[in-house]
């Protein structure tokens, strides 16, 4: 085991009031393993990447890494482990690989081992003919290998991503992903990944979904998709409350109303469609597709005290 | 070499480079204290008066707000990525109280190629006794300036923090008027002042003459270095870090 976090518990105090972001949360990850937390803004998920990096003293519960605690072996984790955070942390004044060269020094790399460390990850991630430009002069995609290739510089056994796609465009997530996973095949490096893009979390071996500091599902993206039965047909209405208690009563199905949309799972959608546009009020757009892990994060976060009533 | 010694090494070349990259900063670093001591000096046709002042002026100011840059690398993220790094946080404080340190005593050195306009001709070894003293001056204050600016929020809040304070500790340094001089509640306003030894060692090695004795200026300056680093390590080892 790499990771085990217990009991897990995070509040922040602000002057009055106090803020949960992590609450009674438990999480294990394995070598190799790269494992994605899901969730929207505020769910916990850089909580626990702060609090995993060290920056954050866990509060209540168990945070170990490699075998040490995080609190009371802080540098023996630190050397241990490698973070890109959601912004970029180069120094914009500094080139590549003047910035690699400090922060391999920070992590106490010197010498023809340090020189290279920085040769292999500057090949590892296409950033060779680069290594003497202005880290400000890089492009967003670019910047994001170059903060890649400094996290891996000192070979952690464990990487720490902070929503890493942010601001990417498609190609240049494809080639982080490459880069990434290419990584944990080369050296075994596990990676614990937040990110609210659920195309990114289908790429990962493991997930997390989180809602309101609480752990709200797990397992393989295959086995979360698995949970949603069915087709998902989705559809407006001009009057939704109506639609869902028509849905609910006449039909007797389980639909969940989110941002004005009613979503609603049966097998044989198209069977369905015909019959809804009927008999429900006002129908506005309808159609169905196969499920996706964004289907599936709806059908765990749902709030329990809708699930309770639609069951 | 420990890992302390390196990681201090690494950090004080990346002051010394930013500096370099940042040509406004390379260019504007010694014109502005030149001009108020070359402006004064004329006003009151004598040279010599506001020199050792006017190098005060300049360490001071220098040393003080090189540490914005602290709060820029907490703003771009350096910062956190050094305070995830298994060196020690006092290489955090080291590196940029050396970097800053070394790049204000330069600034101030600039004056000390206008000795012979001033009317000073100290021999080397005074000469380099004076250069260590603006580097022990520079330490002072850069230190102050880290601790201060390790929990302001904005650049902007440091500017008027630090504003408030070096002022006065500048007006009441014997820059302005001599210790000897002043009215007893003023004097023992400057004697608590770090500045006042500071400048007292320097009048004695261009000089050769000072209102404090040397050694005596020396330990009270080396005991405000001892004292700020001291709170400085304390500051960056404190969780959770104000800076992530």
């Amino acid at each position: 085991m790499l990771v085990a976090v217990e009991n897990l518990t995070y509040r922040y105090q602000d002057r009055k009031q106090s803020r949960t972001a992590l609450e009674g949360f438990h999480l294990h990850l394995n070598k190799r393993e790269i494992l994605g937390l899901v969730g929207p803004n505020g769910s916990g998920k850089s909580t626990l990447l702060k609090i995993l990096s060290t920056i954050l003293p866990p509060q209540t519960g168990k945070v170990e890494i490699c075998g040490y605690d995080a609190v009371r072996h802080s540098a023996a984790v630190r050397e241990r482990i490698g973070v890109v955070f959601q912004r970029s942390t180069l120094d914009r004044l500094l080139t590549v690989e003047e910035n690699l060269r400090a922060l391999g020094v920070l992590h106490g790399l010197q010498g023809r081992a340090l020189l290279e460390r920085i040769q292999a990850v500057l090949e590892l991630f296409h950033l060779v003919d680069r290594r003497h430009d202005l880290a400000g002069t890089l492009s967003g995609g670019l910047l994001r290998r170059a903060e890649l290739a400094r996290a891996f510089l000192h070979e952690p056994r464990l990487l720490l991503l902070d929503e890493p796609s942010t601001g990417l465009d498609p190609t240049a997530r494809e080639d982080f992903w490459q880069a990434l996973l290419a990584l944990r095949d080369a050296a075994g490096t596990a990676v614990l990944l937040s990110t609210h893009l659920f195309e990114e979390a289908e790429l990962c071996d493991s997930l997390y979904f989180l809602a309101q500091g609480r752990l709200a599902a797990q397992g393989t993206p295959e086995a979360l998709l698995a949970a949603v039965g069915g087709d998902v047909i989705t559809l407006r209405s001009a009057r939704p409350e109506a639609a869902e208690a028509c849905l609910r009563e006449q039909f007797q199905l389980h639909p969940t109303l989110r941002e004005g949309a009613l979503y609603v799972e049966v097998p044989q959608a198209h069977t369905w469609i015909p019959r809804l546009v009927e008999a429900l009020p006002e129908v506005e757009e309808i159609g169905f597709h196969r499920p996706t892990l964004a289907d599936a994060y709806r059908k765990f976060t749902t709030a329990p005290s809708a699930q309770e009533a639609a069951a | 070499m420990s890992l302390l010694l390196r990681a201090t090494g690494v950090l004080l070349t990346r002051e010394w480079l930013r500096f370099w990259r940042e040509k406004a900063r390379v260019a504007g670093f010694a014109a502005a204290p030149l001009l108020f001591w070359l402006v004064v000096s004329l006003g009151f046709n004598d040279f010599g008066r506001f020199f050792t002042g006017s190098i005060a002026l300049s360490l001071m100011f220098a040393a003080v707000f090189h540490n914005m840059t602290l709060i820029d690398d907490r703003k771009e993220g350096f910062l956190s990525q050094v305070l995830v790094s298994p060196a020690p946080r006092a290489a955090l404080v080291l590196g940029k109280a050396t970097g800053a340190a070394s790049i204000a005593t330069l600034q101030g050195a600039v004056f000390l190629l206008f000795l012979p306009v001033a009317g000073f001709h100290p021999d080397i070894f005074a000469f380099l006794g004076a250069l260590a003293v603006l580097f022990l001056i520079a330490l002072v204050f850069t230190l102050l300036g880290f601790v201060c600016a390790w929990q302001m929020p904005s650049t902007q809040a440091f500017h008027a923090v630090v504003n408030l304070l070096l002022l006065p500790l500048w007006m009441l340094s014997g820059a302005l008027f001599s210790l000897r001089e002043a009215h007893p509640l003023m004097q023992g306003a400057m004697q608590l002042n770090p500045m006042t030894y500071a400048l007292s060692l320097v009048e004695f090695f261009l000089r050769g003459r000072a209102a404090i004795a040397p050694a005596t200026a020396a330990a009270i300056l080396f005991s405000w270095v001892a004292v700020l680093l001291f709170v400085a390590v304390r500051l960056v080892s404190r969780r959770p870090h104000a800076a992530a």
